[in-house]
């Protein structure tokens, strides 16, 4: 394989006191595909996660970035305004919860238009168009824009959090559980968005999800993680369909509709 | 003609960790050359390993041991031993599957679900959705349902989509898994007309069929498999 | 007054403050801790600074006799035993709360201003940890963000004082609850300007002739607003006003909330339409 990866991860240990949170994880990500991180609650999927988009320092092992200039950044060593420039620029991260990334106070065309700003846009009117078109794009009606986020459902604060981290066309998006706790009519909406939008856009992006179902509709391949190690890789049709470790295996047969 | 696909010696089997660690051996060293231009069907009894040889030669089963190479780009690239990425783009570019069901997926419709393998190659939008339409009155859904998601389509309905989808990007080589099961007489026709036209432009076809008029109407040559023999 | 030092605090806390100051013209805008002290950072500060030759008034929302201007004044007439002025022109050091003087300022000059609430994030950011982030790294859509829910509100930004500004391009500062119609004044100012804020215990400054932007969008610029009154005493156009009740039945005169300002104007001859009036003041 020749192409190179977008992002990186070699030999990465983290732990918690006694606790094996992450155990020589090796992980890589190439532009515009969409990597699944299946586990259940405490595989170290979330952990993970944290350690690629440089959130939590690894006990040892690197993670490296390759910037749109091809240079390659060691994400644990960059100085912290690099590592914050990076999140508001070339990467995003999507929360579970979305309020954690949206200001509850603030008009949802305020949210879209927060990263533009935070980069310099100066123009009022740009901002505003750009917000409105974003609203657009996750199916917020735009007469909602001027609305506070206090009065929107879940779904809808979820797709604002897309809308927000989204604005700024970054290459890498990293999702934690992004339809966790919606209603599963909510989430077959907001997956089908995601779908497009990345596809669109060309984004690449590490999912985490313990949900298969997700896995198979959004991903391309898929790392499934058992207490701290990955212990299954491939094309999310191969995992899937012919699970050849035990722990995949078991993963499987256990969902109704995999 | 030139060979499109060739698998050597292929070996799978299946351990099911689940039941023990029991093995299930299926594919027992496979060779299998497919010309451009023809169509070999797989025949034998239900449990031969009609549909495992189908997705080894896919990817979607990874083989055990033995080489499948598929002509991609004018080289002969191993689909058992290539990473994911590779085998991502083989299918992409030349390898298509047409499965026995279509897997569906919420709130595209099933104009999109065909136009988007023509988007996905950067073909222009309306260009794409003409293309799509075309084919799926060719294989009779009608307009009006062209802007619904398959979901709630009939067996049939859903298995028609699904073949405009395998059909519509025109790959050097395509893979059918019972391509006319759910299907009329008079789709089948349709099927066989496709099918007949592809081998005409090149395309190398393997099939899985157990209606014998359409295997006898496809077929250019039978490659016979039988269950896994014990040694014992 | 006996038995105290020369503006009363002791030499190690004026040093420290002074060494406080140094830092803060340094970096233009940028907050800097301000040692241990007492009562109002303004006070602090030009205690810090005041020489025994220096000239110094004191004002309280332009105005020179309000009982807090005249208190400090006689404070650092007593412990410094310095000269006290109300005009502007003759001050070497000025300190105030609220305004800024109307007359343009020298390079000889220092204004020293009192802030309640250094921190020009305080109200959109709760957490001291992420405002210093923020300033550490330059990170201000936030404070754009808020003037961008002012104008979908209300179509225009709705700040009147305290209008957060951009110094030297590079620091966010709340340049004191002084009305949106002084900020052009801070920019590019000949005299150096001494932020105090003793509560918060900050202090910050900007050099002379420094670079001061008052925060905008490209297609909303900000803009100063005059009255639609001139003075009623010196007839004046351009200067910030006050609004008086002038008699039981509510009539009210609009006149230079800058005192001294207005009787220069009007020892100059210019005379305002309630001119008559002054003898009432």
């Amino acid at each position: 394989m020749t192409e190179p990866t977008l992002l990186s991860g070699r030999g990465l240990n983290l732990n918690f006191g006694e606790l094996s949170a992450l155990a020589n994880v090796d992980v890589d990500l190439w532009p515009g595909e969409i990597l699944a991180i299946v586990g259940e609650s405490g595989s170290g999927k979330t952990t993970l996660l944290n350690v690629l988009s440089g959130r939590t320092a690894p006990d040892s092992g690197m993670v490296w970035y390759r910037d749109p200039s091809g240079h390659l950044h060691d994400v644990h060593a960059m100085p912290a305004p690099s590592l914050r420039t990076l999140h508001r620029s070339d990467w995003g991260f999507v929360h579970q919860d979305p309020r954690q990334n949206l200001r509850m106070g603030v008009s949802a065309g305020g949210n879209v238009g927060e990263r533009l700003m935070a980069q310099g846009v100066r123009h009022y009117g740009a901002i505003r168009s750009a917000a409105l078109d974003w609203l657009a794009q996750v199916e917020i009606d735009e007469n909602r824009i001027d609305d506070l986020p206090r009065t929107f459902s879940g779904g809808m604060l979820q797709r604002l959090q897309i809308a927000r981290t989204l604005v700024t066309h970054p290459r890498l998006v990293f999702m934690d559980e992004p339809t966790g706790g919606l209603d599963v009519s909510v989430q077959a909406r907001l997956l089908d968005l995601i779908r497009s939008l990345v596809t669109r856009l060309n984004i690449a992006v590490v999912l985490v999800t313990h949900d298969i179902a997700v896995a198979r509709l959004l991903a391309h391949r898929i790392a499934v993680m058992q207490r701290g190690r990955i212990v299954e890789t491939g094309l999310t049709d191969q995992v899937l369909d012919d699970p050849r470790h035990p722990y995949t295996q078991l993963l499987v047969s256990s969902v109704l509709n995999a | 003609m030139t060979i499109m696909l060739s698998t050597r010696a292929l070996v799978k089997s299946f351990t099911l960790h689940l039941r023990g660690g029991l093995k299930m051996p299926v594919l027992s060293g496979i060779d299998l050359d497919i010309r451009a231009g023809e169509c070999v069907v797989l025949s034998g009894p239900s449990g031969a390993g009609k549909s495992t040889l189908m997705r080894s030669l896919y990817g979607n089963y990874r083989a055990e041991s033995g080489s499948i190479l598929v002509r991609h780009s004018g080289k002969m690239i191993d689909i058992a031993s290539a990473d994911p990425r590779a085998i991502l783009a083989v299918r992409h570019e030349t390898l298509g599957y047409v499965s026995q069901f279509l897997r569906v997926v919420p709130r595209v419709s099933a104009l999109d679900v065909v136009a988007e393998v023509l988007l996905a190659r950067g073909i222009d939008q309306d260009i794409a959705r003409d293309r799509a339409r075309n084919l799926l009155l060719k294989l009779n859904i009608p307009a009006r349902l062209h802007g619904i998601p398959p979901a709630t389509f009939s067996g049939g309905e859903q298995q028609r989509v699904n073949l405009a989808r395998g059909f519509i990007a025109g790959h050097p080589i395509l893979l059918l898994d019972e391509p006319t099961a759910s299907l009329d007489a008079e789709n089948r026709a349709v099927v066989i007309e496709m099918v007949r036209e592809a081998k005409a432009r090149g395309t190398a076809i393997v099939a899985i069929c157990h209606d014998a008029d359409v295997r006898d109407a496809i077929a250019d040559r039978l490659f016979a498999m039988s269950p896994y023999q014990d040694a014992a | 007054m006996k038995g105290y030092n020369f503006a009363y605090l002791d030499e190690q806390t004026k040093r420290m403050i002074r060494r406080g100051l140094l830092k803060a013209v340094a970096i233009p805008g940028h907050q800097m801790p301000l040692p241990y002290g007492w009562g109002t950072g303004g006070i602090q500060v030009t205690a810090s600074i005041l020489g025994a030759d220096d000239v110094l008034k004191v004002i309280d929302q332009g105005a020179d006799d309000t009982t807090n201007a005249v208190s400090i004044r006689r404070f650092f007439a007593g412990t410094a035993g310095v000269a006290t002025t109300t005009a502007t022109s003759e001050a070497t050091v000025i300190q105030t709360r609220h305004r800024i003087p109307e007359r343009q300022l020298r390079e000889d000059q220092i204004i020293v201003y009192q802030v309640p609430q250094p921190e020009p994030l305080f109200r959109l950011e709760p957490s001291r940890v992420e405002t210093k982030r923020m300033h550490g790294l330059a990170d201000y859509g936030l404070m754009h963000v808020k003037l961008y829910e002012d104008i979908a509100r209300f179509g225009q930004v709705s700040i009147s004082y305290d209008y957060p500004v951009m110094v030297n391009h590079r620091y966010l500062m709340s340049p004191s609850p002084i009305p949106a119609f002084d900020n052009p004044k801070m920019d590019m100012m000949p005299a150096l300007q001494l932020f105090g804020a003793g509560r918060e215990k900050r202090i910050y400054a900007i050099p002379p002739w420094t670079r001061v932007k008052s925060l905008d969008f490209d297609d909303h610029p900000f803009r100063t607003i005059n009255a639609p009154h001139p003075c009623g005493l010196c007839g004046a156009t351009d200067s910030y006003l006050d609004e008086v009740v002038i008699d039981n039945r509510g009539s009210r005169l609009f006149v230079c909330s800058d005192t001294d300002h207005c009787a220069e104007r009007r020892a100059a001859g210019h005379v305002g339409a309630q001119g008559f009036q002054e003898a009432a003041e």
